[in-house]
């Protein structure tokens, strides 16, 4: 990594020096993850009512998730966020070669955790343990059940559709890297998509216990 | 205020920077950006404005059958209110005025993210097409609430205004975002916290609500969506789900919703008070913090849109209190008001007039909102035409009241040209006196037990109706009267000086219309923008 590799970064021309702008996309970042976790919010609010009501439900129908799937992409998220932790810190040292390897293993993290995503959906689908109205598994008697299975595909459902965006910027910010266009110098969009990653993670660690360790 | 005057300029300015459609699409201009959402804006309020019209034609006569059929009539309230809150009134004065004032009063070039910026309008547009297109299919007949059971089992397109109103909700949250980020980061120098303008304050406690509120809306609709897709239940009571949590989320979102739509109003009103009394704004740091106090309680009274959803009611009763605590940041806004006017040197000119319509509409539907606070009260008049009347009173003389002000108030400075002061009296007049023939009858209306969203009443209620339906002409004539004589003026109105108010806030500090990058030179900011002096009583335009 030599001084010609790295761009010099010219900042917008409404911030008065690169500094400024750096913290000001921060802050904006930190913004809108408070955002995410208002929309998460919603639905952690939902699961806690229902649980409430049907306690016994929730730990039948819970027994039909598997743990173990569950508990491996627990381990892969954590090992992913050590990785783009890892790859924010090379990227501000000027290690752009290392930057590169930890967000192509960031990245196959994402990927292993959606494979096994799959295979836990594919499972569900055949044992008919769908959302609400199309619930047809005839193992759960309580008719309440397909709440829970709303519940669960909602929650990593949505959790899912934010781990395919952090794939997207993940590969965006590689393809940046490859093309020399970060330096100790300027970093911002490692950073946040760092933040941004570590939040899917985060959120994850607390949907593992509340749908697949009930009780 | 500044040390930057208005320096003659080479002509060159935001309008003619570059040309061409284009140039206009693809702007990071914050100023030409909210021109467009202006734009827009006023074209949903004319759709809107027109179904409202329709409404009230229809319930001129007894008896139903007039113009309208009962399910058209009911698509056209739905239709009415769904584009007026989320199309209109939400985005109408923080998205439009304060896209294009926020970073002139800051002595800013832009806001902090103009690329998000735009992508925000752009957001907005895809989903106003979503709710529009809608329109052309099936309607939608749920009410601008969408409640639950009745919206999963409607066969109306239901979904395409939900998603509409999913999408529209982003461009909030980002509008937010940018303008937190914004007026943290992006003052001028000198320009410190308690210098920073009242609308800049306004505006900063509308986006925090902007951000905390809106995700749970969008969560919210996507549910509701995924329910008739997918029948997940969690709000349909035949699949073991609660509908009254609907009830809970939407208006955990809706109530301070509400304060979306008032604060920045608010702080239009505290621009144009002090500046048309030729007096220091009276209780500046009681004004600035109030927002925060409304922002603050807006999250916590939802529940009293609830009192008759079959809540406990322990949350009824501490619903009810801490509704009304928020008549105490209402109040200390109000009373500064009227303190600043207090032996000010008034000017009636047209932003001052719609600031004095402000105050006396937006205190009746204040004070309204206590009947609907009391429980007992409530309970006889849940889903009649007072609560029409209140919020109405709320959101049009409140808010439009504002935008109406701060239209005509920074138009100078919009366009470079006068609006002409006569015809803007008369509208004004028209749409005071209008609003008030349509919306007070709705009050006793309500009392008398006329339930809302029907599409026929009672034969004694027709005398009632009937002034109601001749105020609204009065509102659409004053309405059209205004975009004639703005047109117009637009054209071919006088030309404006750098600051026809002589104002002390920075964007007045700049040429009318401000040059591409806002101010020659950064400005740095010396005094508080309040400092009227009593010699200083004259405005260029009035002499």
């Amino acid at each position: 990594m030599s001084i010609e590799e790295t761009t010099v970064h010219h900042h917008a021309h409404h911030f008065a020096s690169a500094d400024d702008e750096f913290e000001a996309a921060k802050q904006g970042m930190w913004i809108f993850l408070v955002t995410e976790v208002l929309m998460f919010g919603g639905l952690f609010v939902a699961y806690a009512i229902f649980r409430g009501l049907y306690p016994e439900m929730f730990h039948a129908a819970h027994q039909h998730l598997a743990v173990n799937m569950g508990a491996t992409n627990t381990v892969v998220l954590i090992t992913s966020s050590l990785t783009m932790a890892l790859a924010v810190s090379s990227t501000q040292k000027g290690k752009r070669d290392h930057a590169i390897i930890y967000l192509v293993l960031t990245l196959l993290a994402a990927c292993c955790f959606l494979v096994i995503k799959y295979f836990e959906y594919t499972h569900k689908f055949h044992d008919g343990l769908l959302p609400g109205g199309l619930f047809t598994n005839t193992e759960l008697k309580d008719p309440k059940s397909p709440l829970f299975f709303s519940l669960y595909f909602m929650m990593t459902g949505l959790h899912g559709i934010h781990v395919l965006i952090g794939m997207g910027v993940i590969t965006w910010i590689l393809r940046r890297t490859v093309r020399h266009e970060f330096s100790p110098g300027y970093y911002t969009p490692v950073e946040l998509v760092g933040f941004y990653w570590h939040f899917v993670d985060l959120v994850w660690i607390y949907l593992f216990p509340l749908l697949y360790l009930v009780g | 205020m500044a040390n930057s005057s208005a320096t003659a300029h080479t002509g060159n300015h935001y309008l003619n920077h570059s040309k061409g459609l284009m140039s206009w699409l693809t702007t990071l201009d914050h100023k030409r950006i909210g021109v467009m959402y202006l734009f827009s804006v006023l074209t949903f309020f004319l759709m809107g404005g027109v179904f409202a019209l329709l409404i009230r034609m229809e319930l001129f006569k007894w008896g139903g059958h007039n113009l309208l059929e009962a399910n058209t009539y009911n698509k056209l309230f739905t239709y009415h209110g769904a584009i007026m809150v989320f199309l209109v009134v939400i985005p109408s004065i923080p998205a439009a005025l304060g896209n294009f004032i926020l970073p002139l009063m800051l002595g800013a070039k832009d806001v902090a993210f103009p690329r998000l910026n735009l992508a925000s309008y752009y957001i907005f547009m895809t989903g106003a097409c979503f709710a529009v297109l809608a329109l052309f299919m099936r309607g939608a007949d749920t009410g601008w609430t969408f409640y639950t059971p009745y919206s999963i089992r409607t066969n109306t397109t239901v979904i395409l205004v939900l998603f509409g109103a999913f999408i529209a909700g982003f461009s909030s949250i980002l509008t937010g975002l940018n303008f937190i980020v914004t007026i943290h980061k992006l003052r001028a120098p000198g320009l410190t916290w308690d210098r920073l303008p009242l609308f800049c304050w306004a505006l900063y406690a509308t986006s925090i609500i902007q951000v905390l509120a809106t995700p749970v809306l969008a969560i919210t609709l996507a549910l509701l969506c995924m329910e008739r897709i997918f029948q997940i239940g969690i709000f349909d009571p035949k699949l073991g789900g609660d509908p009254v949590l609907f009830q809970h989320f939407f208006w955990f979102y809706s109530h301070p919703a509400v304060y979306i739509m008032i604060l920045p109003a608010m702080g239009v009103i505290s621009e144009v008070i002090p500046v048309f009394s030729r007096k220091p704004i009276f209780g500046y740091k009681a004004i600035a913090y109030s927002s925060f106090g409304i922002a603050l309680i807006a999250f916590i009274v939802w529940g009293h849109h609830m009192f008759v959803s079959g809540q406990s009611e322990f949350a009824n009763f501490i619903f009810s209190l801490l509704t009304m605590f928020v008549a105490v940041p209402t109040g200390v806004k109000t009373f500064s008001w009227l303190a600043t006017m207090y032996r000010g040197s008034l000017h009636f000119n047209a932003p001052m007039l719609y600031a004095l319509g402000f105050l006396e509409l937006f205190t009746i539907g204040g004070l309204t909102g206590i009947f609907l606070a009391t429980l007992a009260i409530d309970v006889h008049l849940t889903d009649t035409y007072f609560v029409v009347a209140h919020f109405h009173y709320v959101m049009v003389g409140g808010t439009l009241m504002g935008l109406m002000a701060g239209l005509h108030y920074w138009f100078p400075k919009m366009v470079g040209k006068m609006y002409p002061e006569k015809p803007a009296l008369i509208a004004f007049w028209l749409i005071m006196i209008g609003f008030n023939i349509t919306f007070f009858p709705q009050f006793i209306l309500g009392a008398q037990g006329m339930p809302r969203r029907y599409w026929s009443y009672l034969p004694e209620f027709t005398l009632l109706n009937r002034i109601s339906t001749v105020g609204s002409w009065l509102i659409g004539i004053g309405f059209f009267y205004t975009a004639h004589y703005l047109a117009k003026a637009m054209r071919k109105g006088e030309k404006a000086v750098a600051n026809p108010w002589n104002a002390l806030t920075l964007e007045w500090q700049t040429s009318s219309p401000p040059p591409h990058e806002n101010f020659i030179e950064t400005p740095v900011v010396t005094s508080w923008p309040y400092e009227y002096l009593p010699e200083n009583t004259t405005m260029p335009v009035n002499a």
